[in-house]
């Protein structure tokens, strides 16, 4: 049997910058697998630009952002297998793929990256009433089609769901020829990028449509047409608002979730908000090794932050395969997000173990106006930062220095919250 | 003086702008956190450019598309003009990010690049 010094399950944004940063850090013996034909994951497919402000200092595509890490992981020399499908993972480490050329093969990892992404929700996962007709497609579904194989999935197009990549397609649909008629959103606030509002919809005027959703489907072999509703606040259809839209495709854009058959499979805690797992200042799991990062840990807006997230996930791997990491004397703090905050990564800081900055990130419940981010060591406020508006949409974060953390050694619980003012 | 609204998209922070004009001139840029807000918003409410993203037709590679860009931004009215202009072009594999596809698009000077490598 084969071993690695690190594995990497995934060869997208996050586990080419885990690869590179774990080759800086003197690992020799790593390897990427990656179950589609090329690395660059989902990158591949997001042909727009806005990607590497952050890291690289300039706006690039997505394939250039992909074509700048896949580039470094070349030229590191690191190994990686393409169309290789990782089957099971041992919580001893033991990691079984398969593919068409080796069949089923194992291999032996001494540290285990966790970088799967995340998958699309789907029609099933919403309940529309009504047929199920050829021409409904999940917003990525139709951006691979589009983008990568050159196909148009149709030419009147209704867009549910207003995250991100929704409304990247209600652009790049009209841009091929099509008419998108409208794009809905069940909620009282977009789920994407206000950005992407102005560039994608406003720039076209194309029509949003908050608190609103399908409640209808028709067209027995392809689709002809749905119903449109308004919602009350519960999220229920009112009745007298429908309104009909003859359509041929619909676009479905309406969340990710985390890939995490394979942390299930291997026993780790999972945080029931994120859908990923639960990790620790240094981006490990609850299993000691397994190392999480990117969008199988929590759904990003931005792939800087997947890279620069992704990039402490091999520094620490790395330090673990080499037995250097930090001594810490078992004193952790675990983070607390309450009244707004959804959830934090990581869940848990060790003082001793962490960087000296150490950057916690989360998503609040809804719309705040005119907010502060209030973060408390126990029951002292120690920051307390203004903002003028924070939204689901929009990724926050907050810096935690080790200095500052030291000074309080009886620490138990840092409890992030939004206070309205 | 007429006060505008803008969200900056020169990243996905989507900073809150507001511009005041006199006229055709900018008289302030207020809201932005970085350089580009500002050049964002005095070229927003003069002259709106974009960049471009779509893709080409390859033949001879491993994909049967290319994705592209405008080398640069380009006015606002253009964009339907470039894309029209990209409808029957059709290279030959090996592309490399950053070859040019398509010189001076729709006349505005402005080239079209790969932005991935078809080999």
């Amino acid at each position: 049997m084969k071993s690695y010094d690190i594995v990497i399950i995934g060869g997208g944004p996050a586990g080419l910058a885990a690869a590179v940063s774990a080759r800086k850090e003197g690992i020799g013996s790593i390897l990427i697998l990656e179950r589609d034909k090329e690395l660059g994951g989902i990158l591949n497919q997001c042909i727009h630009n806005g990607f590497g402000l952050h890291t690289f200092k300039e706006e690039l595509t997505g394939p250039e952002y992909a074509g700048r890490f896949i580039d470094q992981v070349l030229e590191l020399g690191i190994e990686y297998k393409l169309n290789t499908m990782v089957m099971d993972i041992g919580a001893d480490k033991l990691v079984t793929a398969m593919n068409r050329e080796e069949g089923m093969f194992q291999i032996r990892a001494g540290a285990v990256i966790l970088a799967m992404g995340c998958r699309e929700r789907s029609r099933g996962a919403l309940n529309i009433p009504g047929y199920r007709p050829a021409g409904i497609y999940s917003a990525g579904t139709a951006q691979r089609l589009v983008n990568m194989e050159g196909f148009m999935p149709g030419r009147e197009v209704v867009i549910l769901g207003s995250g991100d990549i929704g409304l990247i397609m209600a652009r790049r649909m009209t841009l091929e020829g099509a008419k998108v008629k409208v794009v809905a959103e069940l909620m009282p606030y977009s789920g994407g990028l206000k950005r992407n509002i102005v560039q994608c919809l406003d720039d076209y005027g194309i029509p949003l449509k908050l608190s609103h959703t399908v409640v209808n489907i028709k067209g027995k072999e392809r689709l002809e047409g749905i119903t449109l509703a308004q919602v009350d606040q519960k999220g229920k259809p009112v009745p007298g608002t429908e309104e009909e839209y003859s359509c041929d495709t619909l676009l479905l854009s309406v969340g990710l979730i985390p890939e995490n058959e394979l942390s299930d499979g291997m026993g780790i805690q999972m945080n029931p908000v994120t859908s990923g797992p639960k990790v620790n200042e240094r981006m490990e799991t609850s299993i000691e090794g397994v190392f999480a990062c990117g969008n199988v840990l929590h759904v990003h807006d931005l792939v800087d932050f997947v890279s620069e997230e992704a990039a402490a996930a091999g520094r620490n791997a790395a330090r673990y395969v080499k037995g250097q990491e930090a001594k810490g004397n078992g004193h952790i703090v675990s983070l607390n997000p309450v009244q707004g905050v959804r959830y934090t990564v990581p869940c848990t800081i060790d003082p001793d173990k962490m960087d000296d900055v150490q950057i916690v990130r989360f998503r609040v419940g809804n719309v705040y106006k005119k907010c502060t981010i209030g973060v408390y060591f126990d029951d002292e406020q120690v920051m307390s930062r203004k903002r003028p508006v924070v939204a689901p949409g929009e990724m926050e974060e907050v810096k935690l220095e080790k200095a500052k953390l030291l000074q309080y050694p009886d620490l138990k619980t840092i409890t992030i919250k939004i206070e309205e003012a | 003086m007429e006060k505008r609204e803008l969200i900056c998209i020169g990243c996905p922070m989507g900073c809150p702008l507001t511009v005041e004009l006199e006229g055709s001139e900018v008289k302030s840029v207020s809201g932005h956190t970085c350089k580009r807000g500002d050049v964002y918003a005095r070229k927003e409410v003069t002259n709106p450019t974009r960049i471009v993203t779509s893709t080409v037709k390859v033949t001879g590679g491993s994909a049967d598309m290319v994705s592209v860009k405008t080398r640069e931004d380009i006015p606002k009215d253009k964009i339907f003009a470039c894309v029209q202009a990209l409808k029957d072009v059709v290279v030959e594999a090996p592309v490399h990010i950053g070859d040019v596809i398509l010189s001076n698009v729709a006349g505005t000077g402005v080239d079209i690049v790969a932005t991935k490598h078809v080999l």
